[in-house]
């Protein structure tokens, strides 16, 4: 196989990802690793480096629409952020003593684990009450616009949220992907911040999430140009693709499809790790 | 520059910069690294590709100096990395425009936490972590 041929397969192959993670939510990355491991036979070193620059890409290309709905909770973001990535720092660190079929093994669990989350019920209603004193303090607390009205909303357990968060910022750092289902998790679930917020919210963290491990991981020279420059473009391509199809498409059972298919990528990288292979 | 910032009156001028930076960014570095990868492929596209095993990027594409110098000599993989640092430059630079947005709404809490964040990033390019 010659390099342009590798190089328009993989452009090919990046542009599936990115439509794939666009329309599961999961962002481009996630797909791209179980391809670049599972079916370009790549080192999954390199598949994390052109993974997180892919992240960044598509977390960038999204933030910039949503930011200006006003949907964004930019304090909690920037709050959280802390977290991020002190975990992403850290989660770059733990990468150099990590054998690669024990980061493949991780990979699948936290693949199997946002494919389920992409399926779960998602919270919608508001919490009206004030419960957290930190959550005053860091002024958190917001609202967003909904049908021509404004909701408001509190937040709940900072501190748990901002655990929660060092660990996704972590498994980022360690794994090369958005974490965005954890981010979800935490802000969703723990904090009780309202999906479309939380949502939004996340997706505005992951770049600067992967930017914090990703200059760590150019200086490893995980980052390599002849793999990056498909993965960015294709991704690009297909996330925006993804986008234009998402509106007006019925996405209930797309969702359904599509996070199936993740599931069964993410078992083969378990298999493949626990086998050594990868 | 100062007239430019204090010309914002409120969240939404910020935002809209920030997202039109973010958009910018986004698009600066695909058009780069699609204009080296052409000149890679057509000097290197009949090469075999070796990713299978771990050797890593070239040295001199893995920092900035490096980067800069093989642009200039316009070599196609150096290009491509200038894209990809375009591209981790953009969310950095956003949290840069946040902290002067914060300043601007006086809210030093959050100028505080935003340059906390710049810091840890910072800390990751220079801290020696790479090796």
């Amino acid at each position: 196989m010659s390099i342009l041929f590798f190089t328009l397969i993989l452009l090919a192959g990046a542009f599936a990802a990115g439509l794939l993670g666009s329309l599961t939510g999961l962002g481009g990355g996630v797909v791209l690793i179980p391809l670049l491991t599972l079916i370009f036979n790549v080192d999954i070193r390199y598949a994390i480096g052109s993974a997180l620059v892919a992240s960044i890409a598509t977390s960038s290309g999204s933030a910039a629409a949503y930011i200006k709905e006003g949907i964004t909770n930019i304090r909690i973001g920037m709050f959280l952020e802390i977290a991020t990535t002190t975990g992403a720092i850290i989660g770059a660190l733990i990468a150099v003593y990590t054998a690669t079929h024990i980061v493949a093994i991780i990979f699948g669990i936290v693949l199997l684990f946002s494919a389920f989350m992409s399926l779960r019920k998602k919270n919608e209603v508001p919490e009206t009450e004030e419960k957290s004193y930190l959550a005053r303090k860091l002024k958190l607390n917001g609202s967003y616009p909904a049908g021509g009205r404004t909701v408001e909303y509190k937040v709940n357990n900072v501190l748990g949220g901002y655990s929660l968060m060092t660990v996704a910022g972590v498994l980022s750092g360690l794994l090369g992907i958005g974490s965005g289902a954890l981010k979800v998790l935490a802000m969703d679930t723990i904090m009780r911040v309202p999906f479309k917020v939380s949502t939004t919210t996340s997706n505005f963290m992951i770049g600067v999430t992967a930017a914090a491990s990703a200059v760590v991981y150019l200086q490893r020279g995980y980052i390599d140009p002849g793999i990056a420059m498909p993965v960015v473009i294709g991704v690009l391509a297909g996330s925006f693709t993804g986008s234009k199809i998402l509106v007006g498409a019925s996405t209930k059972k797309l969702r359904l499809l599509f996070s199936i298919v993740i599931g069964f990528l993410a078992i083969e990288m378990i298999y493949n790790g626990l086998m050594g292979k990868l | 520059m100062k007239n430019i910032f204090r010309s914002f009156n409120n969240d939404r001028d910020v935002a809209s910069l920030v997202g039109k930076l973010l958009r910018a960014g986004v698009v600066t570095s695909s058009i780069i690294a699609f204009i080296g990868g052409i000149i890679y492929l057509i000097r290197h596209g009949a090469g075999v590709p070796h990713y299978t095993e771990f050797i890593g990027a070239p040295e001199n594409l893995r920092h900035m100096p490096g980067i800069l110098k093989g642009v200039f000599s316009l070599s196609g993989q150096a290009i491509i990395q200038l894209g990809v640092v375009v591209l981790l430059a953009t969310p950095i630079l956003r949290i840069f425009f946040s902290a002067i947005a914060f300043a601007l709404e006086k809210d030093y809490l959050y100028v505080g936490i935003t340059l906390i964040v710049l810091g840890i990033i910072v800390f990751g390019m220079v801290g020696g972590l790479g090796g």
